[in-house]
């Protein structure tokens, strides 16, 4: 178990590519750390710098105190598991588990008990005499946990661990190895693209954009006060509605009509010199059905056709589209490439309710909705920036 | 009435019938012939009407041929060591690192295994004779070493790249040193390709003619194939065709038992299961 510091690590590849950009974080002993961005967005590579499998171009990296830049993998007690789970085929599981014990020349006896003890947490003790051809996905995913599991290291590395998987087995997986590392408490940095493992499993979430750290914090903080467009969009499935919107004297002028803007807000607008066209994002869930919602609160209320309505059983799905969605922003159109919602053809704006299942929405008619002001972020379309929630991350 | 299925079956197993015939026919032949006497050599007979070891005994009861056997082992062996040994290291690092002039390394080993080797053997004989290693056996594992090494090192490189490289990532994660790596995961998963590769390089050395006949003059270093030319019959009105083709069976069995042996193994694909599937 170790606290694993980056200091401003920077990666550039030999090609000239820089993969992470000044890269800082603190990771506490015993911390479940998750890296989360779209593909390329030099995760794999923040990971393997930790890993000692690509060297660190500028920066030091700290585990334990202990500067670690130039020790080789071996010599830095951490355990990796791959997204291919690179299994050695040739070994069967007793073995693939145990190899980098007989590699530290444990005693035999010592190994025996250690990995029958891992292939038990795993349920895997049945399996321990064969191959990893003759074994399915899952198993073959517990054999990669077990093997970093029997060594004891400072550190669990993981790269997509799960994305292999079907996507029943991964929720399946994904509860398993929270609760293996509550149990185990070894400092964990877990890496994926999909932000709902990010959202549930780690005790703090880095989330990453071209090489660059965006914001870095508890999964609720990233939900609730994200620092940007990207953040904002990226973390929350179905992911936040935004619309351009034109500041007037008292309100937010948008295709869903005027968003009547508050104190709070119109102070920090002031304050941060904002301009005139923003950019407005609102949850899913921050929309209601008009006619549930009653007087009871203070909102905002809007007409708009349904196009589609999802129901989930526990909450109705409402999808709609609307002109001028806001156009020419690099974060969103990134956003929407690795969504692949780029790629459905939609035309127009698609915006997403989540209402209560009480609802008579209906396709293809319009329905009153209301939205929730108090909880709509304000974005500045030139930098991206959160004019809602100004505070820098917490680091 | 036939299936399409069942006459898309018979359909093959005709060509390959024609095929494994044509292929068999000359060996067969050569078989027949070892076994007859040498009275009875040109009877008309493809099945030998007596069969005799006589042509077998013959030829082992010379020095000729014996010596020639030894020769043709030991430089096959040792060159298909060597090349197999230099190719595994070479090919390793083609498949695994970048670095500048790759493309003209691999560009330039593919030139000397299309040289036509006949353009060489002069040069070669001439070399040879001024460095004093004419007719020695270093005279043919140097050439022969040379002209297998492109093509070891292309046929492994292969089965490198196959290979999947987190393998080797893992195994120094899980504290491996280079050395290790190589030898705990990495050989033994390209030893179906190095197998095939050294079966390859050995049927190229143990076959060859051309060297061997250029570029030795005595029993010190000839090998079999070119030791068969200079068989004489026991007087010299005889023909020694027996002779010639039982040493031809002898030098071939070795092969077909190399190769009945490790067609397994080079089949099988033993990376399977280490990545996803
Ligand atoms: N060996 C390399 N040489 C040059 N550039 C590289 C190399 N490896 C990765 N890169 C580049 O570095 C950037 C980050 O790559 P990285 O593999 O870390 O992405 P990632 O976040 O893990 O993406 P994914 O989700 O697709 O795995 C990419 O733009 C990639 O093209
Ligand atoms: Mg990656």
């Amino acid at each position: 178990m170790a606290e694993i510091v980056l200091d401003g690590i920077t990666k550039r590849y030999p090609d000239g590519a820089l993969a992470v950009r000044d890269f800082n974080l603190t990771i506490a002993d015993g911390e479940f750390v998750i890296l989360v961005g779209p593909s390329g967005c030099g995760k794999s590579t923040t990971l393997n710098m930790i890993a000692g499998l690509e060297d660190i171009t500028e920066g030091t990296l700290r585990i334990d105190g202990r500067v670690v830049n130039d020790r080789a993998p071996k010599d830095r007690d951490i355990a990796m598991v791959f997204q291919s789970y690179a299994l050695y085929p040739h070994m069967n599981v007793r073995d693939n588990m145990g190899f980098a014990l007989r590699l530290a020349k444990v005693d035999k006896a010592v190994i025996r008990t250690k990995v029958e003890e891992a292939a038990r947490i795993l349920d895997l003790t049945q399996h321990l005499d064969r191959k990893p051809a003759n074994l399915s996905g899952g198993q073959r995913q517990r054999v990669a946990m077990g093997r970093a599991i029997v060594r004891d290291p400072k550190a669990f590395l993981m790269d997509e661990p799960l994305s292999n998987l079907d996507a029943k087995l991964r929720v399946q997986m994904r509860t398993q190895i929270a609760a293996l590392q509550r149990r185990l408490g070894t400092t964990t940095v877990y890496v994926t693209h999909d932000q709902v493992e990010a959202m549930t499993l780690g005790d703090r979430v880095v989330v990453m954009r071209g090489g660059l750290v965006q914001q870095v914090g508890t999964p609720q903080h990233l939900y609730d006060a994200p620092v940007n467009l990207f953040v904002a969009g990226f973390i929350g499935s179905p992911g936040m509605n935004f619309l351009g919107a034109t500041l007037e004297q008292n309100a937010l002028r948008t295709s869903l009509g005027d968003l009547a803007v508050d104190d709070r807000l119109r102070r920090l607008l002031e304050r941060q010199d904002a301009p005139r066209e923003l950019i407005v994002g609102i949850r899913p869930e921050d929309f209601e059905d008009a006619a549930l919602v009653g007087e009871r609160r203070t909102g905002q209320a809007c007409t708009a056709t349904v196009d589609v309505r999802e129901s989930v059983g526990s909450d109705v799905y409402v999808h709609f589209t609307q002109e001028g969605g806001p156009a020419g922003i690099t974060e969103l159109a990134e956003l929407a490439a690795d969504s692949g919602l780029a790629d459905t053809g939609m035309r127009g704006h698609r915006i997403v309710a989540r209402l209560d299942p009480a609802t008579r929405a209906a396709e293809g008619s319009p329905m009153d909705l209301w939205i929730d002001t108090s909880r709509i972020h304000v974005f500045d379309p030139a930098t991206g920036a959160n004019l809602t929630h100004p505070e820098r991350a917490e680091y | 009435m036939m299936s399409h299925r069942g006459r898309t079956l018979t359909g093959w197993g005709v060509v390959n019938l024609l095929v494994i015939l044509y292929a068999l026919i000359p060996v067969c032949w050569i078989a027949a012939l070892s076994f007859k006497d040498p009275s009875t050599l040109t009877d008309g007979n493809f099945i030998p009407r007596e069969w005799t070891w006589a042509n077998y005994r013959g030829i082992f009861q010379t020095s000729e041929f014996t010596r020639a056997l030894v020769n043709s082992i030991g430089i096959a062996v040792i060159a298909t060591t060597i090349a197999v040994v230099l190719g595994t290291m070479a090919a390793y690092a083609v498949a695994r690192l970048r670095f500048p002039g790759k493309r003209v390394l691999i560009g330039m080993s593919l030139l000397i295994a299309m040289f036509p080797p006949i353009s060489l053997v002069s040069p070669l004989f001439n070399i040879e004779r001024v460095l004093g290693i004419f007719d020695t056996w270093a005279g043919l594992i140097i050439p022969y070493m040379t002209f297998s090494l492109p093509l070891a090192i292309y046929t492994l490189s292969a089965f490198f790249r196959e290979i999947p490289w987190d393998l080797e990532k893992a195994a120094k994660m899980d504290g491996a040193t280079p050395a290790q790596a190589f030898r705990l995961v990495i050989a033994p998963l390209a030893a179906p390709g190095v197998v095939t590769t050294a079966i390859l390089v050995f049927i190229f050395c143990w076959n060859d003619f051309l060297f061997a006949i250029s570029l030795t003059s005595t029993t010190a270093a000839r090998t079999v194939p070119a030791a068969i030319a200079f068989f004489t019959g026991s007087s010299q009105f005889q023909q020694p065709t027996g002779s010639i083709a039982a040493a031809a069976v002898v030098i071939t069995v070795p092969i077909v038992i190399f190769v009945l042996l490790f067609q397994r193994r080079i089949v099988a694909g033993l990376t399977a299961g280490a990545v996803k599937g």
